[in-house]
C-alpha cells in the first residue's frame, strides 16, 4: 500500500504506532496483507471494516497476541515486533471484556499496576473508577455488573496503566444501541481527557465516524482508504469505501473531454461534469454521488442553475423515513438511483410513477474506480490508479 | 338456563387460549423430595445410627450385644490403633499430593492442549475403571514383585540394594493409592479448567503478567474449586482404603481401613470396628472442614 500516506507520515516523531509491511497468514489464509499504517500520537484512530477484513488481527499483532508472518511493528522508535505481550506498553480492551471473574472490580483494575510492582494502588484505582463513573463499585465482582458497567471496568483496567497506546477491540459490540451511543461519547470524552492514543476496531461505520479523528477502511487484509471521517465520506476513493460508508450512486461512463473546469463524462448519453482532471477522452470512468446530495424534480421543470448534472428517470418507490423521504428512480437504461430529500418542510413531493429529473451539483460528484472487470489502460489515470492500489 | 350455559362456556373457551392456573399445593415440593429422603434414610441414616449404637455396645457375638454406652470402646480403639490411624492419614495425604502433582498437568494438557485428542485422553483417564479395583491393585503387586522387571532394573542401576524390594514398602502402598485415585483428581480438575475462558490469559498477558504469574494469579485461582474437589475425592477414600495396603504393604504397616476390615470380618469385634469407623469418619470430616476453611473455598463447594 505505498500510495496511502497518513497526514502525519512526514512527521515521524509524532507517530505512536507504525505498522510496516505487516503480513499475517493463518495456514493458507492471508488475514493481513502487506499492511503499512502510521497512527499519529494522541489520535483516536479507527480501523473500520467488515468481519474478516483483518482489523482485529492487526490489533492483536500490535498487542503482541499474534505474531506477524512478516513485517515490523514499531511503537514510537522501538521495534516491538518480537516483544512478548506483557512487555509491551500497550493495553487492550477486549471485545468480551475478559474481566477476571475471581477478582473484585478494584483488583481487576489494579491487576496491571500490581504486576509492575506498584505498591499503593488504591488511590489510583479509585480515581480510575471515578473516571469511568463506577465510583463505589470496587468491592463487587464482575458477575454482579451489567454489560455496560463491565465494559467500563475493562476500559479502566487498561487505562490505569497509562499505556502508550490503548487498543479497543469492538468494545461496544455487546451493548444495546442506546448504551452504545452513550459509550461512544463517553469514550471520546475519556480519550480527550487522558490524551492517550486510542486504536479502535469496529465494523460499525457510524461508530467510527462519531469517535475517530482518522479512519482506516480495511478490506481483505488491506487498507482501502485512510483519512478523516468527512474526507472519507465526501471523497471516497473506491467503490468499496463509497458503499461501506453510507450509500452511493455509481454511474459508469466514458471520459468525453478533459478541461480546465473539470472533466466531462458521458453516461448513457447524459453529459455529467466532475471537478478536476481525470483520465483522457475515451477512457472509462465511474462517477459517484451521495443520495442526499441529489434532488428529484418533475420532468419539464428546471432543477436550478447550480444543479448542472442531470439524469432522467421514473420514480419507482417512495418511502418516508421521518428524517427524509427516499426515492428510487429508474433511469432509461435500467439503473436505480437513490435520492434522499430532507424533510425540512415545504419541498414538493413527487409520486411513484412520475417522470423526474435527478439533479446534483457537479462538485458533489466524486470519481470512483471503474467496474472491477474494466481495467483502465490509461497510465495517466492517476486518481484511478491510486484508488485501486 | 342460558346464563348457566354461557357461564359454563366461558371458562371452556378460555382454557383453549391458556392453561388455567393450577392450584399449587404446598406439599408438592416435599412429595418430590420424598424418594430422595427415603433413600437417604434407608441407606445413610439407618446404617449410621446402627453403627453409632454398635460402637457403644458391649458383649460378644455368642452372648449378644447390649447398648451400654461404653465410651471406653473409643479410647481403647484409638489407643490400640493410633499408629494405624496416623499412617492412614499420612499415606492418604502423600497419595493426594502425588495425585495433584501428576493430575494437574494432565488435566491442564487435556483441557487446553489436547485439541482433537481431548475425548480420547479423557476416555483413557476413565478406562481403568472398566477393570475391577482389586484386579488393578493385584496387577501392581505383580509389577512391583521381587522378581519383576521393575525391581530388576532398579537393582541393576543400583537405585535399589540387591536385597531391596518395592513390594511391602510404604512407597508401594502410596503408589497404589495414587494410581487408584488419580482419575478422581483429574476429572474435577479437568472440569474446572475446561470451563475457563482462555482469553483471560490473553488479558493477563496484556496486563504485564508473564506466563508464570498468569498461571498463579488466574489459572490456578480459577481452578481452585477443582483442586478442592479433587483433593477431597482422593483423600477421603484413600484414608479409608484397605485394599492397597493389604496387597502392596505389610501387616505391620496396616492402615485403619485394614483394622476395621479385620475387626468386622475376621475378629468379629463389632464394637471396636464400629468405634474405629466412626472415629475415622469424624476425623476426616474435621480435616475436610479445616482444609476447606484454610483454602477459603467454602463458597466454591
Amino acid at each position: 500500500m505505498p500510495d496511502r500516506r497518513s497526514p502525519a507520515e512526514g512527521d515521524r516523531t509524532s507517530s505512536d504506532v507504525r505498522i510496516e509491511g505487516v503480513t499475517k497468514r493463518f495456514g493458507g489464509f492471508t488475514a493481513v496483507d502487506d499492511l503499512t499504517l502510521t497512527i499519529p500520537a494522541g489520535s483516536f484512530f479507527a480501523l473500520l471494516g467488515p468481519s474478516g477484513c483483518g482489523k482485529t488481527t492487526t490489533l492483536r499483532m500490535v498487542a503482541g497476541l499474534e505474531q506477524p508472518t512478516g513485517g515490523r511493528i514499531l511503537l514510537g522508535e522501538d521495534d516491538v515486533t518480537d516483544l512478548r505481550p506483557y512487555k509491551r506498553p500497550v493495553n487492550t480492551v477486549f471485545q468480551s471484556y475478559a474481566l477476571f471473574p475471581h477478582l473484585s472490580i478494584a483488583e481487576n483494575v489494579a491487576f496491571g499496576l500490581r504486576r509492575r510492582g506498584v505498591k499503593d494502588v488504591s488511590r489510583q484505582v479509585d480515581e480510575m473508577l471515578e473516571l469511568v463513573e463506577l465510583g463505589g463499585f470496587g468491592r463487587r465482582r464482575p458477575g454482579q455488573l451489567s454489560g455496560g458497567q463491565q465494559q467500563r471496568v475493562a476500559l479502566a483496567r487498561a487505562l490505569i496503566n497509562r499505556p502508550r497506546v490503548l487498543l479497543l477491540d469492538e468494545p461496544l459490540g455487546a451493548l444495546d444501541l442506546k448504551l452504545r451511543r452513550q459509550m461512544q461519547l463517553e469514550l471520546k470524552r475519556i480519550q480527550t481527557e487522558v490524551g492517550i492514543t486510542f486504536v479502535h476496531v469496529t465494523h460499525d461505520q457510524e461508530e467510527a465516524m462519531t469517535m475517530a479523528d482518522t479512519i482506516a477502511v480495511m478490506n481483505a487484509g488491506r487498507v482501502e482508504q485512510l483519512g478523516g471521517p468527512e474526507q472519507l465520506y465526501e471523497r471516497p476513493a473506491s467503490r468499496y469505501v463509497a458503499n461501506f460508508l453510507g450509500q452511493s450512486n455509481c454511474l459508469d461512463g466514458v471520459v468525453d473531454e478533459v478541461g480546465g473546469d473539470g472533466t466531462l463524462v458521458t453516461v448513457q448519453g447524459c453529459r455529467l461534469r466532475i471537478p478536476g482532471r481525470h483520465g483522457s477522452p475515451g477512457a472509462r470512468l465511474s462517477l459517484g454521488v451521495r443520495p442526499e446530495k441529489t434532488v428529484a424534480v418533475p420532468a419539464g421543470e428546471a432543477p436550478g442553475a447550480a444543479l448542472g448534472n442531470q439524469v432522467p428517470g421514473t420514480v419507482t418507490d417512495v418511502s418516508f423515513t421521518g428524517l427524509s423521504t427516499q426515492y428510487l428512480v429508474r433511469t432509461p437504461w435500467g439503473q436505480e438511483i437513490s435520492v434522499f430529500a430532507q424533510n425540512a418542510g415545504g419541498e414538493r413531493r413527487v409520486a411513484a410513477g412520475e417522470q423526474v429529473t435527478v439533479a446534483w451539483r457537479p462538485e458533489h460528484t466524486f470519481p470512483l474506480d471503474a467496474a472491477p472487470t474494466e481495467v483502465a489502460e490509461q497510465s495517466g489515470a492517476s486518481v484511478l490508479a491510486e484508488a485501486r492500489s | 338456563m342460558t346464563a348457566a350455559l354461557t357461564g359454563h362456556a366461558g371458562p371452556a373457551t378460555d382454557a383453549t387460549d391458556e392453561e388455567p392456573p393450577r392450584p399449587r399445593r404446598w406439599y408438592t415440593p416435599y412429595l418430590l423430595l420424598l424418594p430422595g429422603l427415603a433413600w437417604l434414610a434407608v441407606f445413610f441414616l439407618v446404617p449410621m445410627v446402627a453403627l453409632a449404637s454398635m460402637s457403644l455396645q458391649t458383649g460378644s457375638l455368642g452372648q449378644g450385644y447390649r447398648l451400654t454406652w461404653e465410651w471406653a470402646n473409643y479410647s481403647e480403639a484409638l489407643s490400640t490403633f493410633g499408629a494405624q490411624f496416623g499412617r492412614s492419614f499420612l499415606y492418604a495425604g502423600a497419595a493426594t499430593l502425588l495425585c495433584l502433582l501428576i493430575g494437574y498437568p494432565l488435566a491442564y494438557a487435556i483441557a487446553f492442549k489436547a485439541g482433537r485428542w481431548r475425548n480420547l485422553l479423557l476416555i483413557l483417564v476413565i478406562a481403568p475403571f472398566f477393570t475391577s479395583f482389586l484386579i488393578r491393585t493385584l496387577a501392581w503387586k505383580i509389577i512391583l514383585s521381587d522378581d519383576g522387571w521393575v525391581v530388576d532394573t532398579l537393582r541393576a542401576v543400583a537405585l535399589l540394594d540387591d536385597g531391596g524390594r518395592l513390594l511391602a514398602t510404604p512407597a508401594a502402598v502410596i503408589l497404589g493409592l495414587t494410581y487408584n485415585f488419580l482419575p478422581f483428581m483429574v476429572l474435577p480438575l479437568y472440569a474446572s479448567l475446561e470451563k475457563m475462558d482462555e482469553r483471560l490469559l490473553e488479558a493477563a498477558a496484556d496486563l504485564y503478567a508473564n506466563a508464570f504469574t498468569a498461571f498463579r494469579k488466574v489459572t490456578w485461582r480459577l481452578s481452585l474449586p477443582g483442586v478442592v474437589a479433587g483433593t477431597l475425592l482422593t483423600f477421603i477414600p484413600a484414608a479409608g482404603d484397605y485394599v492397597n495396603v493389604q496387597f502392596l504393604g505389610t501387616p505391620n504397616s496396616a492402615m485403619v481401613g485394614t483394622v476395621i476390615q479385620s475387626r468386622f470380618l475376621t475378629v468379629l469385634d463389632y464394637p471396636t470396628a464400629a468405634a474405629l469407623s466412626f472415629a475415622l469418619m469424624v476425623s476426616v470430616l474435621v480435616i475436610v472442614l479445616v482444609y476447606v476453611r484454610r483454602v477459603g473455598a467454602r463458597d466454591l463447594l
